[in-house]
C-alpha cells in the first residue's frame, strides 16, 4: 500500500521525517539526493532508531606502517543512530555498522509530482 | 525539527520529553501486558548534581557548606573516576544532553516528575534510585567530605524524594570509610520511610571486612536491611589507567571492583559471620559471577586452611546472594546467559534492574523476552524477588491500573 510522507522539499538534506502510519513509525532520510525509509524500531531493545541522530562512521586513520594517527568522519558512509543506546545501522542498506545481519526493516520510496510516498 | 542538522541538535534538545523519546517501550509494555504484573527496578538513577544547591543545604559542617556553595559543589566531587568519558556518546544518546532541559511542573519535585516519566513508560511501578556522581564518592581523599556529603545527600533524598512518593525507594548511600559515621547513618535513616536498605559504592581501595566494620553489618543484620554493593569504574584506577579506550575502562571496571568486594566478603567468611545480612551486587552484569565462582571453588580445594571461616564452597555462599540484572550480557550467546542464569540461581536471586537513565540501560524486555524462562520465573525476577526482599507492597502503579482499566472496557 503505497502512504503519502511529505512533499519533497520538507526533507532537507541530511535530514529525516518520522511518518506514523497506523501502528507504525517510519523514518525517510533524505542522503545525496536520495531517500531511504526505515522503520523507526532498533533491533537491540526496540528503540526508535530513527528518532536518534545520522553520524558519520567512524574511521581510524593509520600510518603504513601501522602507527597510529587519530580518527576520521567517512561522510559516504551515515550511519542511524538508536538513541537508546548507541547500536549504528548503515543509512544506505539498513544494515547494522557492526553485523550486517542484523538490519532495520527497510521500505521502499517511490516519489511522483514532488511528493513522497512509501510501500508499506 | 532535524536533530541531524547541528545548527538545530540545541534546539531539538530544548523540547526534550522523556514520554516521547520512550514511547517505543510504553508500546513493549502494553503488547507484554506488563499492567498485570509487579515490576520492580532494584538500579535507577538520578543526577544528584542537578540539585545540589539543596543537598549543600544540609551539609552540617557550616565551613564546608560555605565553601561548597562558593564552589558549586565541585569540591565535592572526588574526580576520583577520573576522565568521565564520553558517556554521551557526542549527543548519540540523546537524554544526556537532553535532561536537563525537560520542562516539569512546579510541583512535586523534579526529579519525582522525571523518574515517574521513564517509569511509567518502562512499566515499572516500584523503583530504587541511587545516585550518579556520588557512585565515585569513596575515592574523595577528603574522608570528612564523604561523611558529610553522604550524610546531606541522604538527609535530603529522605526528606524531598522518599518522603513524598511511595514509589520511589532508595538503598541510602553508606560511608563505610568511617564506620562510625556509617552507623550513625543506618541509626538515623533507617527506619524512614522509602529506605529499604543501604549502598556501598564498590570504586574504592580499602577492605571492608576489618573488625571496625562489624557493628555496621551487625546493624544491618539486626534491623533486616539489605547491603547492596554498587560498582563503578575509575579511568584513573592504577590498573584501569592503562585501557587506552574508555570502553575497556567501563566494561571492565564495573565487575572488577564487585569481584575484589566479593573475594574479601566471601574468603572473610563475612556470610558465616552475619548469615541473616542480605547482600545484592549491583551493575556488574552477570558473566562475572559464574567465572569468579569457577576461580574461587577451584582455588578453595587446594587452600582451604587458610581460609578456615569457610564451611562450604565459595560458589555455596555467592549462590546465596542477590545480583541485579543489568547490564546483562546477552548480544550473541543465549546458552552462555542460560548457564549464568543457572549457576546464579537466578530464579530466586536475580533482580531485574533498568540503570535508567545511563546509556546501558536495560528494558523489562531484557528479562521477559527471555525464550528459557517460563512466565512464573519471568515475573519473579521482575519484581517478585525483590518485593520479597525488601518486603514492598505489591502495589501496582496508576499508571497500570489505569491502563487495565481501559483495556477491559474496550
Ligand atoms: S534499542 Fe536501539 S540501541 Fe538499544
Amino acid at each position: 500500500m503505497r502512504v503519502f510522507v511529505c512533499d519533497i522539499d520538507d526533507i532537507e538534506e541530511g535530514g529525516v521525517h518520522i511518518l506514523k502510519f497506523e501502528n507504525i513509525k517510519i523514518g525517510v532520510y533524505r542522503h545525496r539526493g536520495a531517500f531511504y525509509a526505515y522503520k523507526n524500531l532498533c533491533a537491540h531493545q526496540g528503540g526508535p532508531a530513527c528518532e536518534g541522530r545520522l553520524m558519520k562512521k567512524v574511521v581510524e586513520r593509520l600510518n603504513a606502517d601501522k602507527t597510529y594517527i587519530g580518527e576520521d568522519f567517512d561522510a559516504a558512509d551515515p550511519h542511524i543512530v538508536c538513541s537508546w543506546h548507541g547500536w549504528e545501522y548503515r543509512l544506505l542498506t539498513g544494515e547494522n555498522a557492526v553485523n550486517p545481519n542484523i538490519r532495520l526493516k527497510r521500505y521502499e520510496v517511490t516519489q511522483q509530482d514532488n511528493k513522497l510516498y512509501v510501500e508499506v | 525539527m532535524n536533530i541531524n542538522n547541528p545548527a538545530s541538535f540545541d534546539e531539538a534538545m530544548s523540547h526534550f520529553d522523556t514520554r516521547v523519546m520512550l514511547e517505543n517501550a510504553e508500546e513493549q509494555a502494553r503488547a507484554r501486558h506488563y499492567e498485570d504484573f509487579l515490576i520492580v527496578d532494584v538500579d535507577s538513577h538520578h543526577y544528584e548534581a542537578e540539585a545540589m544547591n539543596e543537598i549543600i543545604d544540609r551539609i552540617e559542617d557550616p565551613v564546608l557548606r560555605e565553601n561548597s556553595r562558593f564552589a558549586k559543589g565541585l569540591n565535592l566531587s572526588s574526580g576520583g573516576q577520573g576522565p568521565f568519558g564520553n558517556q554521551e556518546m557526542t549527543g548519540r544518546i540523546t537524554r544526556y544532553p537532553g535532561r536537563k532541559h525537560e520542562k516539569v511542573p512546579p510541583t512535586p519535585h523534579r526529579d519525582i516528575t522525571l523518574t515517574h516519566r521513564w517509569m511509567d513508560a518502562l512499566g515499572i511501578d516500584i523503583a530504587c534510585l541511587f545516585p550518579t556522581p556520588m557512585l565515585g564518592l569513596a575515592l574523595h581523599p577528603q574522608l570528612h567530605v564523604e561523611v558529610q556529603l553522604a550524610h546531606a545527600y541522604n538527609k535530603w533524598l529522605c526528606e524531598t524524594i522518599l518522603a513524598e512518593d511511595s514509589r520511589i525507594k532508595s538503598m541510602l548511600y553508606l560511608p563505610l570509610t568511617d564506620p562510625e559515621a556509617a552507623l550513625r547513618c543506618i541509626e538515623e535513616f533507617g527506619e524512614r520511610p522509602g529506605v529499604i536498605g543501604f549502598m556501598v559504592t564498590s570504586t574504592r581501595y580499602r577492605s571492608i571486612c576489618e573488625n571496625v566494620h562489624m557493628k555496621v553489618y551487625a546493624a544491618l543484620e539486626e534491623r533486616g536491611l539489605p547491603l547492596s554493593f554498587h560498582s563503578g569504574y575509575s579511568w584513573q584506577d592504577p590498573l584501569l589507567s592503562a585501557s587506552t579506550k574508555f570502553i575497556t575502562a567501563h566494561a571492565l571496571g564495573f565487575p572488577i571492583y564487585n569481584m575484589m568486594l566479593m573475594g574479601n566478603w566471601v574468603m572473610d567468611g563475612i556470610p558465616e559471620r552475619f548469615p541473616k545480612l542480605k547482600t545484592i551486587w549491583i551493575e556488574s552484569g552477570l558473566a562475572w559471577v559464574p567465572f569468579l565462582m569457577q576461580r574461587f571453588d577451584n582455588e578453595y580445594m587446594m587452600r582451604s586452611s587458610e581460609v578456615p571461616a569457610l564451611k562450604r564452597l565459595p560458589s555455596d555462599y555467592m549462590r546465596e546472594m542477590f545480583y541485579a540484572s543489568q547490564p546483562m550480557e546477552m548480544v550473541n550467546n543465549a546458552e552462555a546467559l542460560e548457564l549464568t542464569f543457572k549457576m546464579i540461581n537466578a530464579e530466586s536471586q536475580l533482580l531485574y534492574s533498568s540503570d535508567y537513565p545511563h546509556w546501558d540501560m536495560d528494558l523489562p524486555s531484557t528479562i521477559f523476552d527471555l525464550p528459557f524462562l517460563d512466565m512464573q520465573a519471568k515475573r519473579a525476577i521482575l519484581g517478585e524477588n525483590a518485593r520479597k526482599l525488601f518486603n514492598l507492597d505489591p502495589q501496582l502503579s496508576a499508571a497500570k491500573l489505569a491502563k487495565k482499566v481501559s483495556y477491559t472496557q474496550r
